[in-house]
């Protein structure tokens, strides 16, 4: 195994200062909810810990997620820190190609047996494993083999942590998550459609730094850190929606304004992520700050959850026609129970039979 | 992997949302059309005063108590009059149920503030519980209480307290919370037509039908 060089080294060769560096390790550790007290920890460990290896298998995916990732911030001290850590093997990355490159990632977990991390973006599918290929080898064999060697795996994007858009209906490859394959490892889901830089490097920098057991997560395996809050609880149109005003259209008066999107589809309110807060290219915006309403992409099914421009709050079904059947047959119903009542009702007037005083005394 | 709470919500805003609806507007057309079906016998007598007049004017007057009734019942008055107002603020002016209401039928206003909304559910869910406690306290009134009027009264209170929860987080997960707001919304829809709660369409028509019958008579009513 080749010894990689230091991240002080890189650094220098980068020419980032180590101020930037203990900057960034603070900016890391706050966004990793940790005390401030531990970015000190956070600094020393990754400037000394011993780095595993990093094997990235992209599969069903759009590349989006290795995009995101290499072009946040510049001078991007997270690519840096990813560059330490990663590309035994990323074949979108790495120069190498064909045997080559499988032989890289062969050569990696022998090496590292036991412990390497391996990353995923991209589902795997299992309707026919024919869909996607690397090398000849299905998705599906090339997961279960890294994987049976590795500490833990990253499920990187939606796509690799709950099938994301090819999972989407009706799922024509039979696309399926990370975790619907692999049951006995430690599976670390940060989704997103591409998850935010930082919260893909402070994941890795926590697993470096204080080991995986540290990571808290949700049900959905999701770090509770960046996953614990809606987008809506952070949002800055939040008081907007407070105050009952609302964009009606995406270039109106509201919308100028800068009011809640609620109206247009926004689904901030049941979508788990910091987008709002730690936002995107260096903290410059998000999508509801660029205008547009939160798609829902870090939760399960995103695509198929109602349509990205239905109200949450609106049926997401074709109502209308059971709508107008109701009417149709309530009414036929209601003139059939109205005849039945009047025609109980004449049966009864025939059947009366009238009785005084004498006839109640004989028959009490 | 999926997340059950949503599609939980995803199923009471679809089939979920389809089938209160079906059942609601089904029910409530079959019971207003057998109503009017049914029809009354007719009277051949000469009408002493207006029977239409006074059946429309009945429709309003009849929501203003009469005199001394208040006295009489002051908890049942005003706590009906805090509910159903208090109901109508949060329904109608909130607004995620607006965008509702514009999807089902196109007919948009401006929303309330938090504030408003907030403070017309207190005041409902405090409405509900104090007429529930007429209902246990006063002798009369539980003797003539069924199952239906406690149904009726959970089944109402439930999208308020659901709501409330669910808008400010107050426990439970955001999207889970959403979910049962919206399924406790169309319990409330499946039994609209077959409770009491029938009365918000056909108090119209039994107000005017009193009100027409002491018309006839040449009375106010």
């Amino acid at each position: 195994m080749a010894v990689k060089p230091l991240l002080p080294d890189l650094m220098k060769a980068h020419g980032i200062s180590r101020r930037g560096f203990l900057k960034y390790c603070a900016t890391l550790t706050s966004a990793m909810a940790l005390p401030p007290i531990l970015a000190p920890k956070v600094a020393h460990a990754l400037e000394t810990t011993t780095r595993p290896s990093v094997i990235w298998l992209s599969f069903q995916e759009c590349t989006g997620c290795t995009e995101a990732i290499t072009r946040s911030h510049a001078p991007t001290i997270e690519d840096l820190i990813f560059n330490v850590i990663s590309l035994d093997y990323h074949h979108t990355l790495q120069a190498a190609s064909g045997d080559a490159a499988e032989h890289a990632r062969e050569q990696a977990m022998k090496d590292n047996w036991g412990n390497y991390l391996v990353v995923v973006d991209g589902s795997i599918p299992i309707g026919d494993p024919g869909y996607s290929c690397i090398a000849g080898m299905s998705n599906l064999d090339m997961l279960k083999e890294t994987a049976e060697g590795a500490a833990a795996i990253v499920a990187v994007g939606t796509c690799a942590a709950y099938g994301g858009i090819p999972h989407a209906d009706p799922n024509p490859t039979g696309a399926v998550s990370v975790s619907d394959i692999i049951t006995d490892k430690p599976i670390i889901n940060v989704p997103g459609c591409p998850p935010i830089p930082i919260v893909m490097t402070s994941v890795l920098a926590q697993f470096l730094t204080f080991g995986l057991d540290s990571i808290e997560v949700d049900k959905l395996g999701r770090p509770k850190a960046f996953f614990g809050e809606t987008i809506h609880d952070r949002c800055y149109r939040r008081p907007f929606y407070d105050k009952g005003m609302f964009a009606e259209g995406f270039d109106d008066e509201g919308a100028r304004e800068g009011w809640c999107l609620y109206k247009l589809g926004c689904k901030g309110p049941t979508t788990r992520s910091v987008c709002a807060t730690v936002k995107w290219n260096g903290g410059t915006s998000f999508p509801i700050q660029a205008g547009h309403g939160c798609l829902g992409c870090t939760e399960p099914d995103f695509w198929d959850n109602g349509g990205f421009y239905k109200p949450l709050s609106v049926p997401a079904g074709e109502y209308r026609k059971l709508g107008i059947a109701a009417v149709a047959g309530g009414a036929a119903l209601g003139v059939a129970g109205g005849a039945l009542g009047r025609a109980s009702k004449a049966r009864a007037g025939k059947a009366h039979e009238t009785v005084d005083a004498h006839d109640l005394e004989k028959k009490s | 992997m999926n997340n059950p709470y949503f599609d939980l919500l995803m199923w009471a805003r679809g089939p979920g949302f389809d089938i209160a609806l079906t059942i609601m507007i089904g029910g409530i057309l079959l019971r207003v059309v057998e109503i009017v079906v049914l029809g009354r016998k007719k009277d051949f007598a000469k009408p002493k005063g207006s029977p239409v007049g006074q059946g429309l004017k009945t429709i309003f007057t009849r929501s203003v108590p009469r005199k001394g009734a208040m006295m009489e019942a002051p908890v049942t008055y005003i706590g009906g009059y805090v509910f159903h107002i208090g109901f109508a603020i949060a329904f109608l002016f909130l607004g995620a149920h607006i965008a509702l209401v514009d999807d089902l039928i196109g007919l948009s206003w401006p929303a309330a503030n938090k504030a408003l909304i907030e403070t017309a559910t207190a005041a409902s869910v405090l409405a509900l519980i104090a007429l529930a406690w007429t209902r246990v306290k006063d002798p009369v009134r539980r003797a003539l209480t069924r199952f239906d009027d406690w149904l009726v009264l959970v089944l109402s209170g439930l999208p308020l307290v659901t709501g409330y929860i669910a808008v400010n987080q107050i426990f439970g997960d955001p999207t889970l919370m959403m979910a049962v707001h919206i399924l406790s919304a169309e319990l409330l829809m499946i039994a609209f037509p077959f409770t009491k709660l029938m009365h918000a369409v056909t108090f119209a028509m039994a107000r005017y039908y009193n009100g027409s019958i002491q018309g006839r008579k040449g009375a106010e009513s």
